[in-house]
């Protein structure tokens, strides 16, 4: 599976619920398929785009909150995966693209190359809804039950290590960030 | 009996409460006991208890987009420990953060593991250009807090409030 055909899958039901990504691949590639106002694109500080997610939910009960994070960010903010776990926001659902390398600065592996799992990381912190998927249809249904599960989750998909041929897009991360913010509070 | 100021801790959060923080995350650090515990106290605050202080960051950042205003509660230490997601989160994204660091290793600390920190943190909030006041008397923090606020939100960038020794420790 790539993780721009997982995009693609699921791009339907992105379009009116709350997206925050990470830098790099998944940002450019969601980009590909379609900016919306109520998507952001955290492009720096890895490790936090969960934590923005859960700033959101927490904020925002009401609204269903969607982070798409990867396994060299995740790996970053292990912790964080404690305190998404300690706060349990329902609202939240917590996708890793995890596609064993860091991609975007050469592709050296990262710790789940060698065996590091973190589905089974995020659920010893307490996560209570947990799974890896590697296929397509796999993920898609995953995804789904992860909506309509109404609790936090940490779905680790599994991507083939290759990406868009640059990570710079049309979109300025400030013009990005007053458009979120409008869309949120509207 | 802890020697934490009680009252000037009550003085601080109401101070925070005035102000419409409605969130905050915090990392335990002595100084720091009697607020925590205001805020688990209190039904209508979201308290996020961290990990690391890092976390934070994101947090307030998603918070602020969200439109609930939320402020961090951490030691000098954690400051530190919170560097890059201030410069890359907070920063590059004109995010508000209200920064409530409690300043260990100044005049008077007893531990020496607090010092060299104590040492370093009025510079790099200067390095960071991350406007900063010291809450060293009572009668200051309403207004101090307030206005940091103020200034977070005009500014849409963080600010830090250094909570002293002499506000928040009874003992000399």
């Amino acid at each position: 599976m790539t993780r721009l055909d997982a995009l693609g899958a699921v791009y339907a039901r992105l379009e009116d619920r709350v997206v925050v990504t990470i830098m790099g691949a998944v940002a450019v590639e969601l980009q590909s398929l379609g900016h919306r106002p109520n998507f952001f694109y955290l492009q720096h500080a890895m490790g936090l785009a969960s934590s923005m997610g859960l700033g959101i939910a927490l904020s925002r009960p009401e609204r269903q909150v969607i982070v798409l994070d990867g396994d060299g960010s995740v790996l970053m903010n292990l912790g964080g995966l404690t305190t998404l776990a300690r706060c349990r926001p329902r609202n939240l659902v917590h996708v890793v693209f995890d596609n064993e390398s860091l991609l975007s600065v050469g592709g050296f592996p990262t710790a789940t190359a060698t065996g590091s799992d973190l589905a089974r990381i995020a659920a010893a912190a307490g996560v209570p809804r947990t799974s890896t998927v590697a296929t397509l249809d796999a993920f898609t249904r995953a995804f789904d039950e992860a909506l309509a599960a109404n609790d936090l989750t940490t779905l680790v998909a599994k991507v083939e290590a290759v990406g868009p041929s640059g990570y710079v897009t049309d979109l300025s991360l400030l013009e990005n960030r007053f458009q979120f913010q409008r869309a949120l509070r509207s | 009996m802890s020697p934490v100021s009680t009252t000037n801790s009550r003085a601080i959060y109401d101070a925070l409460k005035a102000s419409g923080i409605r969130l905050l995350s915090a990392l335990p650090e002595t100084w720091l006991v009697h607020l925590i515990r205001l805020a688990e106290d209190d039904p209508e605050m979201i308290l996020v208890r961290l990990a690391k202080e890092e976390e934070g960051v994101g947090l307030s950042a998603g918070a602020h987009l969200a439109g609930v205003k939320s402020a961090m509660l951490m030691q000098n230490h954690g400051f530190l420990a919170s560097i890059n997601g201030i410069v890359s989160c907070a920063q590059l994204y004109h995010i508000p953060l209200l920064m409530l660091i409690t300043y260990r290793g100044e005049f008077g600390e007893r531990d020496p593991w607090q010092t060299e920190g104590g040492g370093v943190t009025e510079d790099l909030l200067r390095a960071l250009r991350i406007p900063f006041s010291c809450l060293d008397r009572p009668d200051h923090v309403a207004r101090r807090i307030a206005k940091a606020q103020t200034l977070a939100l005009a500014a849409n960038k963080p600010v830090a409030l250094l909570l002293c020794r002499d506000l928040m420790w009874d003992e000399a």
